[in-house]
Parts: C-alpha cells; structure tokens; sequence
C-alpha cells in the first residue's frame, strides 16, 4: 500500500490511502503500508509484496515514478503503466495523444517557462484571442486536483495567471473555455462504470477545497443525460483512456458542450477519499469499496494485456 | 513502519455521506476549514522551514522548574488538582490573571474574570453569548485567521475594515456602522486585536484607540480587545489596552497564558461586565465544564515563583533579535516592490508583494524550496489579501529565519521576472495593440500600498506602512 509522498496532494493521497488499506484488510489481505520516502524502496524489496496499491496522487506517485521502480522491482502494481502514467500526468501531452486519436478536447497553447524567459514568447500571446478566445483557462500542465488553475476574463488576466500556474510547473497550457456540464467517467479495466456529474455549489469553479469537503460539492450519479449523451460521453472517455494506453483503471474529466463531450483530462490514478468519484460511480454500479478494491488489485495481477 | 493493531471502523459509503449530510446542521455548510490545510500536510517534512506557524518558543522554558512544580504539586495537592474545579477558574488562577492585566495597568474586578481553555475558547464563548445567525460582527483586515472560523459557525456576517500602520482605522469604522445603521442593524461586537496584531504586527495608535472606545461608548457597543501580546513588546512605548481606557463598561478583554507561558497549558481568559459574564459562564458549562484543573494548578505554583517578569523579559530579547534578523533577511532578499510591517512585539511580520502575485500559488513555489509561509488570504473571509503573507519570527532562530526569508525571496523573484517577461517588464503589459488602452489599474511596476490590501490612499488619515528601502 503505496501512499503519502511530497506532492502538493499529499494530503488527499493519505485520505485515499487508508481508505483503500482498511478495505483490503477487511478482505483478508495482509497489508504492509509504506509512506512514500527514501526509505520505500528497502521496504519493497525487504517485505516482498505479491502486489502494490499505488493510492498517491500527484508528481511522484501518479507520473510514472513509483511505477517504473515497482517495475524494476518485478511488483505488479495496480493502475495505469509507467508510460500512461506520464501521458495522464501531463496534460499538454495527453492533449496531443487526444487529438491524434480523435477525442476532441478544447483548443490550446502550451508554453514553458523558459519560452517566456529566454525566447520572448510573451510576443506570441497575441494570437491568443484569435485561436482561443475568452475567457480562456491558465492551468499547469503537470499537477492535479484544480491546484494552479485560473479562469483569464481578458488579456489584462493572463500575466497573473501564467505567474500562478508557473508556481506548480515550468510548462502550462492555455486552454479554450468551454461552458457545460462537469462530468467524470470512471473506467474500469476497460469498461465504463456510470457516469458522475459534479455540481459546485459555491463560487464558479470546482476547486481544490470543493473537491475535498463533504457538503462542498453535490454529486448525481448516475447523472441526468440522455442515453445519446451518455453513449457520446462514455465514447469519449473510452478513447481518451485508450489513447493514453491506460490500463486497469482511471477517470476521464470531462465537459458535456452544447456539441458534444469534450475531454479535459485523464486522471491514472484518481481520488479514493469519501468525497471522490470513482468510488461514487462504482457503487452506482452496485459494487462496494471492498469489491471495487478487489477487481483492481486483479486487474493489476492480471496477465499483461488484459 | 505498522501501526499498532487497532480497529478501524468500516468506509463510509456515498449513501452513508448522503444520510449524514442530511444531518448536518445548518451551520456547518459556513464552517471553514483553514483553506490551506492540504498544503500545510507537508510542511511537516523535517527540511521545510516553517515560517507559516505561530509558535511561541518553548524551549528556554527550564526544565528543573517545570518539574519542581508539578512536582510540588503532585506532593502537595494531588487529589485537588486531578479533581473538577469551577466553571469560572479557582480564584487563584484569577488573582494569577489579574497581575498579568495588572502589568499592563488594567484593574479589572475579579468577579469579571473566567478562565477559560485558551484564548481561542474565549472568543468562541462571547460569540455564543451574543451572536444569532445573520448578526453582524466587525473586525480588522487582515484579522487573526483563527477568529474567522468561529464567527463563521455561530453564522455571523463578517465585516472587516482596513488596518493600517496605526491598526483599524477608525474613520472607515464610523462610515460602516453609519452604512448598518441605515440598513437598521448594529453590529453585535468589533473585534480587534490591538497591539501587536496578529497577522499584520501592526499596533493601534493611541489616537485612534481613544476613538474607538468613545465611539464604542457613544453608540452603545460592545468591543472585544483580544490581547495576546501586550506583554510581548521589545521596542517603542507601551499603550493602554482598550480595557483600561473603557474601564471594561463596553469593551470585553481576551487574554492568554499561550504566549507568555505555555499554549500547551490551554489557558486563557475572558474580561466581561457582569450580565455578558453570567450567560458566558452558562456557554462554558455546556462546552466543557470548567478548563483543566491541573494546569491551573500548575500557573499558580509559577506565579508563586514570582519569576513570570524575568521570564516574558527574555523571551522579548530573544523575539527582539529574531525579529531583526528577518527585518534585515527582508530588505536584503524580498523585491523593491515588497513592503512589510516591522512590529515592536509580538510574533508576526505581514509582507505585501506585487499585486500579481498570488500568495496561496507562490506556496506551492516555496514549498519546493523547503519554506511555508501563511498565504494573506487566510486572514480575509472575502478573498482579499491575495498578494500578502503571514511571517512568523518566534519559532525558529536568526539562522533558520534568514535562510527561511531567502528562499521565500528566491521564489518570488522568480515570479517577478516571469511576470516582467510576460509584460515587457517596467515598459508595462505587453499586449496586442488596442488592447493596452483598457489597462486599468494593473502596473507591473506597482507602488506598495499604504493599505495592508490595496485600497487607494484617499484618506488623510491613512498612515502608511513602512516600505522596502525607505526610512
């Protein structure tokens, strides 16, 4: 049981975490919880585990790091892949990956610090109203749970924002706003558990703080949509989850436009606190935590292709 | 690396959440949580450096004595001091009380007195005594971060007036309680904290604390001087505290043991007339009885000791000599942008930073070179301080401060060249032409505001700040 870490998410990793290792107690497993520092890796090798559950989130643990030890350490492990856990981890990659599949996603520019520091990019900021319009939205392109993401009503917005999401990562994207419907589509081992809509019941964005408190933030699952919507959501979700080659499970965040879904972003390894929706979607499934936990830690043990 | 075996209680399920959401009290949809809870998780790594607390320093507390008098105790009074006491604290405790307030040349009677668990339990009790949801409760910006929580549950409207060098200002008070008049309402108490304020380190000029209780007197209500460092100064001249000016008719006191003794010990006070006094000590019988009896106990043998004097004297040396070191660290590592209070006492130093730099982000920043800091927000309950950042000077050495104020100072050049690039630096905002006509108000190149949040300097009674560089 992998949790905890350095990432900004810690918190909520530790949430996930003990949730997760109460369950897998419950089911009659032996559990060796393991804090994500410098000592983890003499723990694996010394406690020889048949499986790890990775439930961190964030640089470190939802990147592809800890995997690609648990790699060389010859531990299954549950969750997307080393590679696909990059491609989710990185939104302007997984972008990329979308549109060459197809998903559509909204509009954007990506830019690195060092563009703006060294190149001048701040001159190419003006083909910004032409391609995406406002408002347009500032996010890191590394880092989860709406940490650093800040709406730019008009040109005089952007600078500020660019400064808040540079704080999180040295390469942040400018995404086109696109007004719908919050929805989540959690996929398990390759198929679609019911789809979550999210509704903020404060402010105008669904943020860090609604994400984690009881009461914040009302959820409907399965949400209100027409068996159309759902078939074009549930759609795009599986080929976001494709494209990014994820396997054993993830949630895919999306928008519900006027045409059509529109995917944000891919989570590999999303939230499994009280409040988080991937727990939420399996039981609207009717499977309980205990059974979600089950299926998977199979599908991590699984044979590879699976 | 296990934890002890224990029994955990089964998840909670969506439906369970759902059946206990529909039990919630009405209340807890306003309770705040501090907003940046998920980030402080990992300030606790060993190599951070933590400047975000509010820790008095502990460690010079003797140990010799700390054991001598729970000893004495435990040998003395042992079955008294494990017993229950009075909801109103043992006499003792108050006569304890009374010399503090005594130092500071405020004779309170006795009678008025109740000990309570902390300071913090005082302005919870005085907000159950007197606030019904919707009720107006006024008190600075910034205000102590810890305060907004529990005005948040008792369901108060939170008003908050701008601080200054010389601490609220009083003109902008009058224009609000003008403003609420009109909408038929008063305010059921302001809550201010005085001297050394916490978070801004700013103290209220006597000027303007002489106002405050004629108008306070004039219109009939109730001031609530929350004082945890008075005793705490180590520059300038002492100024009488609300209380003694009022002689406790409409102002009601906060004090604490926390910072002149021990926050560990969980003891602090509240000063009110006698009808506030009776239906505090009716709230305080519901919470919790009475406050620990044992480390009553345990103040009354340290007072004994008759050393309280020489002990709060050298902790004000050693807080004189941090605060210097961050004064010094801020002119040498924060931007010419930057302005900062540099408070006589008290624990905390506010820092104001360009206006485009959003302090909740740059902690994310600071965070990856090992520093925290209180993003200003936290003081605010509208979303104002923004720019602004709480700096602790009581927790760690000169050493730690100086390296904790460069590595904060690191962060935020970062963030001011990024910005300078993106805009085109002095030359202002880099924009596609047309677009640079509408600029308003941002200026990349910002003169710090005289106000703790940037609001411009209209008033001739706005006495600014000290600013980076300057006098």
């Amino acid at each position: 049981m992998l949790k905890g870490g350095r990432s900004l998410e810690r918190g909520v990793s530790l949430r996930s975490g003990a949730r997760v290792e109460d369950a897998l107690e419950r089911l009659g497993h032996e559990v060796l919880p393991l804090e994500a520092d410098g000592e983890m890796v003499k723990h694996l090798s010394a406690g020889q585990p048949d499986v790890a559950f990775v439930a961190m989130h964030g640089a470190g643990g939802e990147d592809g790091t800890a995997q690609e030890l648990l790699e060389i350490l010859g531990i299954p492990f549950t969750g997307p892949g080393v590679a696909a856990c990059g491609r989710c981890m990185d939104k302007v990659q997984a972008k990329h990956e979308f549109r060459a599949a197809g998903v559509q996603t909204p509009d954007w520019f990506a830019f690195n610090e060092t563009a703006f520091r060294e190149l001048g990019a701040a001159d190419a900021l003006g083909g910004l109203e032409e391609r995406l319009g406002f408002p347009l939205v500032v996010k890191p392109s590394r880092g989860g749970s709406a940490l650093g993401i800040k709406f730019a009503e008009n040109w005089f917005d952007v600078p500020e924002a660019l400064v808040s999401a540079f704080s999180y990562d040295n390469r942040v994207l400018l995404e086109r706003f696109v007004d719908g419907r919050e929805l989540a589509v959690s996929v398990l081992g390759g198929e679609p558990l019911p789809v979550v809509e999210a509704i903020p019941q404060s402010g105008d964005l669904y943020d860090f703080e609604a994400r984690y408190e009881i009461g914040r933030t009302s959820f409907v699952c399965p949400a209100e949509l027409s068996s159309g919507e759902t078939a074009a959501l549930t759609e795009a979700a599986l080929g976001a989850y494709a494209a990014l080659g994820c396997s054993g499970f993830s949630r895919v965040d999306l928008i519900l436009a006027a045409d059509g879904p529109q995917v944000l972003e891919v989570n590999a390894i999303p939230g499994l606190t009280d409040t988080s929706l991937l727990p939420q979607a399996a039981e609207a499934a009717g499977m309980t935590f205990e059974q979600l936990v089950e299926k998977i830690l199979d599908l991590a043990l699984a044979p590879a292709g699976a | 690396m296990s934890d002890p075996p224990h029994r955990r209680r089964a998840h909670a399920s969506s439906s369970d959440l759902e059946r206990y959401a529909g039990l919630f009290a009405e209340r807890t949809r306003v309770m705040r949580s501090s907003a940046m809870r998920d980030l402080m998780a990992i300030t606790a790594r060993p190599e951070v450096i933590s400047l975000a607390g509010g820790l008095p320093d502990t460690s010079t507390f003797p140990p010799q004595t700390f054991a001598a008098q729970m000893t004495r105790i435990a040998q003395e009074s042992a079955a008294e001091a494990l017993q229950y006491g009075p909801t109103e604290g043992f006499r003792e405790t108050v006569d304890c009380i009374v010399e503090v307030m005594g130092a500071e040349g405020m004779l309170p009677d006795p009678d008025d007195v109740i000990v309570t668990t902390g300071g913090q339990q005082a302005i919870d009790l005085i907000c159950k005594a007197l606030v019904d949801p919707g009720d107006a409760v006024i008190c600075e910006a910034p205000t102590y971060p810890g305060a907004i929580p529990v005005f948040c549950s008792y369901q108060a409207e939170t008003i908050q007036i701008e601080c200054d060098a010389e601490g609220m200002r009083i003109a902008e008070l009058e224009d609000t309680l003008e403003r609420l008049e009109l909408e038929g309402r008063r305010p059921k108490f302001i809550y201010s904290v005085p001297t050394f304020q916490n978070p801004a380190g700013v103290t209220m000029s006597l000027e303007r604390r002489r106002r405050l209780v004629e108008l306070a007197r004039q219109r009939e209500l109730l001031v609530v001087e929350d004082n945890p460092y008075g005793l705490l100064r180590f520059g300038g001249e002492a100024l009488p505290p609300l209380y003694q000016l009022d002689g406790g008719d409409y102002v009601l006191y906060i004090g604490t043991f926390s910072k002149i003794l021990s926050p560990g010990i969980r003891l602090g006070w509240a000063v009110a007339p006698p009808p506030v006094m009776e239906k505090v000590v009716l709230g305080k019988q519901a919470s919790d009885l009475c406050t620990s009896t044992l480390t009553q106990y345990f103040v009354r043998e340290y007072f004994a000791e008759g050393r309280w004097r020489e002990y709060i004297a050298s902790l004000g040396d050693i807080y004189r000599s941090r605060r210097d070191a961050m004064v010094e660290a801020l002119g040498r590592y924060f931007p010419p942008q930057a302005s900062w209070t540099e408070p006589e006492g008290g624990l905390f130093i506010w820092a104001t930073l360009p206006p485009y730099i959003d302090t909740s982000d740059l902690l994310a920043r600071a965070l990856r070179e090992d520093v925290a800091f209180v993003p200003g927000q936290a003081a605010y309950v509208d979303g104002r301080g923004r720019n602004s950042m709480r700096l602790n000077f009581s927790a760690g050495d000169e050493n730690e401060i100086r390296e904790g104020i460069r590595r904060i100072g690191k962060a935020i050049e970062a963030q001011v060249e990024l910005y300078g690039a993106l805009t085109g630096g002095a030359e202002g905002p880099h924009m596609p032409a047309g677009a640079a006509e509408d600029m308003g108000g941002i200026d990349s190149q910002s003169n710090p505001s005289p106000s703790i949040s940037d609001s411009p300097e209209t008033d001739s009674t706005v006495v600014p700040f000290r600013k980076a560089g300057g006098a």
